[in-house]
């Protein structure tokens, strides 16, 4: 286990590389994923507006 | 129903919207699992190199998102270019997808790199052609990215941004053929190469794992994103509101 985590002495390269790795894929999740809640909350906001407005101008 | 037919359909919003949706599981769920596969082969099932030791590893990480961000700088110059020419508000919606994407695989691309290069050429950059022509992309695509936060209007910037990314094109060649073209530090290809590649199937089959499960998470993440797109492109669109009734739990 110890000369797995080491690396053959690259244990300093490939650990930080293969950690980026992960942050950059996780943040594109995270990142992905709000930007479709935003998106969609904001279209929702604007529809329940015009639905106001139209009901606004039948009284 | 036909080729057409469907093609015509998917190109409606609603549809596209609904079709991207149910897409997403279908992409990620092979990606998690070739990504799993691929980053534990390559960390333990694969022999360390006759040459670097277990430094190479880096590669299985390195060399996908290195194609990852020319594939996604094809894919946005592509789409930006259709939508330009025959004014497909869906094509401009997946240019626009595509930049951060691709943004957050040219930074990992460059920055796996560079850890690499320091223990094999001793040094974290040096200005070669490879290096640069990548960093280039890099600002290829927050050039992109800016352009479009800069206006207001979405179909100017979907305009504007389209002519930027075609322009842009010309750096996709350059940094493929960038080892052949020029004496650089940077190793030349490994996998598409003329003799096939030069790496055994050990080390091999785990680095094309990663590159279809990279290319598979590009999928879904462009899937979830291009939603986002369609939906700031159709907000007063009248089908959004066939959901709006069911307000927050739109799929």
């Amino acid at each position: 286990m110890n000369d797995f985590l080491a690396m053959g002495g690259y244990a300093q390269y490939v650990w930080p590389s293969y950690g980026l790795a992960c942050m950059v894929l996780i943040w594109n999740i995270w990142s992905a994923l709000r930007t479709h809640r935003e998106a969609k909350a904001r279209a929702e906001r604007a529809l329940a507006m015009a639905a106001a407005d139209t009901a606004a101008r039948k009284i | 129903m036909g080729t057409w037919t469907w093609f015509h359909k998917l190109s409606s919003p609603p549809h596209f919207y609904r079709i991207a949706g149910k897409m997403i599981p279908w992409f990620a769920i092979p990606a998690a699992l070739c990504l799993a596969y691929g980053l534990y082969a390559g960390l333990v099932l694969a022999p360390a190199d006759y040459q670097q030791g277990d430094a190479f590893r880096i590669i299985y990480v390195h060399a996908p998102a290195a194609w990852l961000s020319l594939m996604c700088y094809t894919v946005m110059a592509v789409a930006a270019a259709v939508g330009l020419v025959w004014r497909i508000k869906l094509a401009h919606a997946l240019a626009a997808a595509t930049a951060p994407i691709g943004a957050s695989f040219a930074f990992l691309c460059l920055a796996t790199g560079s850890i690499w290069g320091r223990p094999m050429w001793g040094t974290w950059w040096t200005w070669d052609a490879r290096l640069t022509s990548q960093l280039i992309l890099l600002f290829l695509y927050l050039g992109y990215m800016a352009l479009r936060s800069a206006y207001d209007d979405l179909s100017k910037a979907d305009r504007a941004s389209a002519v930027l990314a075609i322009v842009g094109i010309v750096n996709v060649p350059i940094i493929h053929f960038s080892v052949t073209w020029w004496n650089s530090l940077h190793q030349g290809s490994t996998v598409i190469r003329r003799g096939g590649p030069a790496m055994p199937p050990s080390m091999l089959i785990p680095l094309l794992v990663c590159f279809l499960g990279f290319t598979l998470l590009y999928a879904a993440l462009a899937s979830i994103r291009v939603r986002a797109e369609v939906l700031r492109r159709e907000r007063h669109a009248s089908w959004l509101s066939q959901w709006s009734g069911r307000a927050g739990r739109a799929e």
